[in-house]
């Protein structure tokens, strides 16, 4: 008999409203490395955690859309400085997830927390490059600025564990969204150490929920759920896509579709969640 | 193959009608009762209460109701209104007996050749000439207006304008157009305005007043709002707008906002004060203008020389060559009608 | 069921001076009618595919009406899924053989050719517009058309620039657009839609709302004197049914959609599962927050602005009018005055204010909604004025005492209906306010800057007008919120909608 210390292994559980429960139905799910060795237990969501996870980030949304621009890069600043801290682990479970080496993880890490750097300085530019004023012909001072659409479910890549579950995640956030995220099905651990990282970050609760599970059980719900304003398809095939994307039309959600090859400078998916309010005021003495 | 639409039942069994008289006139019992002012702390209170006007907006009304499209015998009917609303004005340091001789012929007859057609509401001229404009005039409906109290500027003393009005008074002026002290009005000294008011009021007697706002100098329609104010709780039987002796004169949204004053006045304080707008009003189609203003802000009970009037010279002329173009089917030449 | 009876409760004696002789004292104005015979209407029209007009292929035809007197107008093709596919493929084909090879710069040139020629026959398409629609002849010539000529204009100057558009160097065109419209603006919403898609180098099939499809028609006509090539816009007529076969057809690129939330939903459903984009602009229920400090003449012409303009057929519409409730007894006094004072009549005629509404259908739902609205105890004031024997009208309604349940403050009534409701705080204006799933368009009337700029960033709309109502520019984005749609028009903004960015 060995005298090895037994690992402890860790259960992989949900973020809601800040807090880390597991699913309300009990539930967990293997989940394996590249190679099929056992990684870890993972919460598998239900519906019912879909539901709480939409009232978090709606609860979420006002507050964090009134903090200032300034404050909400901080707080994505934030973020980045905690990954980095914690690079070692995120790229051990990134390796694992996607089965490559620690050299190329490594490199996904260190482009992943770049990503977030580069997002926690859109926040206070956005609202400049997408809005502005309007020469209308009247005496009005007419401006446009960008607001959050509100709650966006995003379905996020499957293969890109952590660096393609950056990007769908702190796009919607940083121009104000709060977000419902069904992590990777296969490979969600570093979705979720990102979202425990979150909570050491100065992140308001409901701003970024996690839920864990079978993308096929959830994805719809979420599509479906009509307080829900936007969703992100990333994650699922283009026939399931269609699908989700009929279920969305049901309030009229804003749905966004990666182009194939998706380039690293588009404003795409910042553009995707953000509504353009136009405000006319009267000029005169 | 044709499909047709489906009519509706049901939708009406009267006649298409345009809005009449009636429906203007809806009145609504007073809600709010005007305090006696006997502070200028109280009167800064209500001042400073009314609402404030937007610019655009009141630009936008005006600039609205003067697409109105007046045509036929509206229009006829309306240039016989806008004659006898004038207050026929020479107000010239070169003015003489003989062209107040003139005027007052023509105020009463406008067109000697058609006695259809009204006189004017009054004639207004210096004070030194009222005497003069009233021994022509002799029992003609036509008043004898006059601007008193240091007109244009208002810069004398009290004393001095409160001489004015009771010479022009004695010397047989039925009406006194005095003008505010915008200086003390710009500078807040809203108490002193009031009390000149008051005191010209009391100074005319018998005579009506109509206290004018020179709007071209208090520039804000918030100023032309409050100054409406001011000159009603003071005692104006009358608020006119300009002296026609600045660059900017009488202005359709001006009037709007004045005309709004008259009505909230007539509402709060139950007496009803009639607007004059002068200076730079010499077409037809002007003067149509402000009727149509008056009609759809205050109603037509406005639309009476007793509360309504249009101080002007040349306005006449060309009010009197589009009532014969109406009536002739062509147009007519200016020489038609006498220069004064 | 109170109504503005004249009363002389105010006793406003006016007998006291007898300055003068004349006591004329009233001003009704002649019938100032513009002449209908300015529309030049032909009797039939076909449908303007590739270049000219032709008969549909099952040669069926519908009326379409003056919604003032029921007569019909002329008679209009209706496109059976057959057209739809010869006008697409004529789309396609001019996308592919001339309008994408195509530089900006001619593009541009023949936008501000058609701009010009809108201007020219402003007139006649103002006639034609207010016969089509029942709107007054005053909207039509002083809104719809100069901004459908606007629209024009704006959009040339951006052909030759969409490089610096704010979506990358070369941003490509989608393809072939199909774009369908609403019967409230006819020709302002085919401005819109055509106008940014032919900058941005698609080309178009239009299809004009059933009870509407003249004055379209008529800009075929000048596309055709604009040498427009032929196939870059084509203008089908027909019902729901042309719509979703425009729709569904798998050639189309792009689908811009403008009216109800119930059609724009089902659009969006029937176009998921394809590589179509979608822009909607859809219902609206906007409020109208006044508080007690509100600029109170111009806010009582606003609120009538916001409701009543185009019989209140208007998406961005003022329906819900929230007064802060220390004013509300007042504004409510003021309102129905004012309400009163509304020119009710022939829409050709140059002084009305309130003209017929659009159809039967609509005016049906009207009918039952506002049925609602007494039944579930709101106030209701109706102007006393007398309406026309024929035809689909409607006289203005206000609501008072309405509460955020009621089913005429949640509901698009899409009429000359205003509903009134009370707030104490901006807190529950703002909450009021937001609380519907529609996000289209609102206004706040306060003399306060800091407290309307605060409302403003609070309140979910793609609109807020604060101390004016209803006002449009080519410059400025339009668009919804949450269920009133999504995609902008108007502006830079509004280029997104038909570019591959």
């Amino acid at each position: 008999m060995s005298d090895a210390r037994l690992d402890v292994r860790k259960t992989y559980k949900l973020l809601i409203n800040g807090a880390f429960p597991r699913s309300e139905s009990g539930r967990s799910y293997e989940v394996t490395s590249a190679k099929g060795a056992f990684l870890a237990n993972a919460a598998q969501g239900s519906r019912k955690d879909v539901r709480d996870a939409v009232t978090a980030a709606r609860g979420a949304q006002a507050k964090w859309w009134n903090a200032t621009a300034y404050n909400r890069g901080q707080v994505i600043y934030r973020l980045a400085e905690m990954a980095e801290s914690r690079r070692d682990e995120l790229a051990e479970h990134v390796a694992l997830a996607e089965g490559m080496n620690s050299r190329t993880s490594q490199k996904t890490v260190s482009a992943s927390i770049d990503r977030i750097v580069w997002y926690a300085g859109w926040t206070d530019k956005i609202a400049q490059v997408l809005g502005g004023t309007n020469p209308v012909a009247g005496p009005f001072f007419n401006f446009s600025i960008p607001l959050p659409s509100g709650v966006v479910g995003v379905i996020s890549v499957q293969e890109s564990s952590l660096l393609g579950f950056v990007d769908a995640v702190l796009a919607p956030i940083c121009v104000g969204n709060t977000v419902v995220a069904l992590a990777s099905e296969a490979r969600p651990t570093p979705a979720v150490l990102l979202g425990e990282m979150t909570s050491s970050s100065d992140f308001p609760g409901g701003v970024l929920n996690v839920v864990t599970g079978l993308t096929g059980e959830l994805a719809p719900v979420l599509a479906a759920h009509e307080d829900v304003d936007g969703l992100d398809l990333s994650g699922v095939t283009f026939e399931v896509g269609d699908e989700l994307a009929a279920l969305a039309a049901g309030s009229i959600k804003r749905v966004f579709r990666p182009h194939e090859k998706e380039s690293d400078s588009s404003l795409r998916r910042l553009r995707a969640f953000v509504e353009t309010s136009t405000v006319w005021h009267t000029i005169g003495q | 193959m044709t499909r047709r639409v489906a009519s509706v039942d049901q939708v009406s069994t009267t006649p298409l009608r345009l809005v009449t008289v009636e429906d203007r006139n809806v009145q609504i019992a007073s809600t709010i009762a005007v305090p006696v002012i006997e502070t200028e702390a109280q009167l800064k209170a209500l001042i400073v209460s009314l609402s404030g006007v937007d610019a655009v907006g009141a630009e936008a009304r005006a600039a609205k109701l003067s697409t109105r499209s007046i045509k036929k015998s509206t229009k006829l009917a309306a240039i016989e209104m806008a004659i006898s609303m004038i207050d026929l004005t020479t107000l010239e340091g070169a003015d003489t007996p003989g062209r107040v001789t003139s005027l007052c012929t023509k105020a009463m007859r406008p067109d000697p050749r058609d006695l259809t057609v009204p006189s004017v509401a009054a004639v207004c001229v210096y004070p030194d000439l009222v005497a003069h404009a009233r021994s022509v005039l002799g029992s003609s409906p036509v008043a004898v207006a006059s601007v008193a109290t240091a007109f244009p500027s208002g810069r004398a003393s009290l004393k001095v304008k409160l001489m004015d009005v009771r010479e022009a008074v004695s010397a047989g002026a039925d009406e006194i157009d005095m003008v505010i002290d915008r200086g003390a009005f710009l500078s807040g000294r809203l108490g002193q305005v009031f009390d000149e008011v008051v005191a010209v009021k009391e100074a005319c007697g018998h005579a009506h007043l109509k206290v004018i706002l020179e709007t071209g100098e208090l520039v804000t329609y918030d100023n032309v709002r409050r100054a409406s104010w001011v000159a009603m709780l003071g005692g104006a039987d009358f608020i006119k707008t300009s002296t026609g002796k600045v660059t900017v004169n009488a202005t359709l949204p001006n009037a709007l906002v004045m005309l709004e004053a008259v009505r909230d006045f007539a509402e709060t304080a139950g007496r009803t004060v009639g607007v004059k707008v002068a200076g730079g009003i010499r077409t037809s189609k002007d003067a149509i203008r402000y009727l149509v203003l008056v009609n759809e802000t205050v109603g037509s009970t406005w639309l009476t020389p007793n509360l309504f009037r249009l101080g002007a010279s040349s306005l006449l002329n060309d009010l009197l060559m589009q009532r014969l173009k109406q009536q002739r089917g062509a147009y007519v030449r200016a020489d038609e009608f006498s220069g004064d | 069921m109170p109504t503005f009876a004249p009363t002389n409760s105010a006793g406003i004696d006016v007998s006291d001076r007898q300055l003068a002789n004349s006591q004329l004292g009233s001003l009704e104005y002649d019938p100032a009618p513009e002449s209908a015979a300015i529309a030049k209407l032909e009797s039939s029209y076909g449908l303007f595919i590739d270049g000219g007009f032709s008969d549909g292929e099952a040669h069926e035809q519908f009326a379409t009406v003056n919604p003032a007197n029921e007569e019909t107008l002329s008679m209009v093709a209706q496109a059976s899924a057959a057209d739809v596919d010869r006008a697409v493929s004529s789309a396609r084909r001019a996308y592919d053989k001339v309008w994408s090879k195509t530089t900006g710069a001619q593009r541009s040139k023949y936008l501000f050719r058609i701009a010009r020629l809108i201007q020219e026959r402003s007139r006649e398409l103002a006639v034609v517009e207010t016969l089509d629609n029942g709107k007054p002849i005053r909207e039509s010539r002083d809104v719809d058309i100069p901004l459908a000529a606007a629209h024009f204009f704006y959009y040339a100057g951006w052909a030759d620039k969409l490089d610096h558009a704010g979506f990358g160097v070369n941003p490509q065109p989608l393809g072939v657009a199909g774009q369908i419209i609403p019967w409230n603006f006819p020709l302002l919403m085919a401005a819109w839609k055509l106008a940014p898609a032919l900058a941005a180098g698609n080309t178009c099939v239009l299809k004009p709302a059933e009870t509407t499809p003249l004055s379209a028609l008529v800009l075929a006509e000048i596309l055709e004197q604009a040498e427009l090539p032929p196939g870059v816009v084509n203008i089908i007529t027909g019902d729901g049914s042309t719509g979703a076969a425009l729709v569904d057809h798998p050639d189309v690129d792009k689908i811009a959609f403008t009216g109800s939330t119930e059609v724009g939903r089902m659009i969006q459903q029937r176009t998921a599962a394809s590589h179509k984009h979608l822009t909607l602009e859809l219902g609206g229920k906007g409020a109208n927050i006044v508080f007690d400090d509100a600029p109170i003449d111009e806010m009582i012409e606003g609120i009538i602005d916001g409701i009543f303009f185009n019989q209140g057929h208007v998406c961005c519409a003022g329906s819900r009018l929230l007064v802060q409730e220390s004013v509300a007894d007042e504004v409510l006094r003021r309102l129905v005055r004012r309400v009163e004072q509304l020119r009710v009549g022939d829409p050709l005629d140059k002084n009305t204010d309130v003209g017929a509404i659009n159809s039967a259908a609509q005016l049906l739902r009207i009918r039952e909604l506002t049925a609602f609205g007494e039944s579930e105890g709101a106030t209701r004031y109706t102007s006393s004025c007398e309406l026309p024997q024929k035809g689909y009208w409607f006289a203005p309604t206000v609501f008072a005492d309405v509460a955020q349940s009621h089913r005429i403050a949640r509901e698009e009534i899409f009429g000359p209906v205003l509903s009134v409701l009370t707030f104490r705080t901006p807190e529950e204006a703002v909450a009021k306010a937001n609380n519907t799933n529609y996000g289209l368009a609102c206004g706040v009337w306060s003399e306060k800057g800091s407290r309307t700029l605060w409302v403003a960033e609070r309140l979910r709309a793609g609109v807020i007008w604060a101390n004016t109502y209803n006002r449009f520019d080519p410059t400025s984005p339009f668009g919804g919120m949450r269920e009133s749609g999504f995609g902008r028009e108007g502006g830079r903004h509004g280029l997104e909608a038909y570019l591959n960015v």
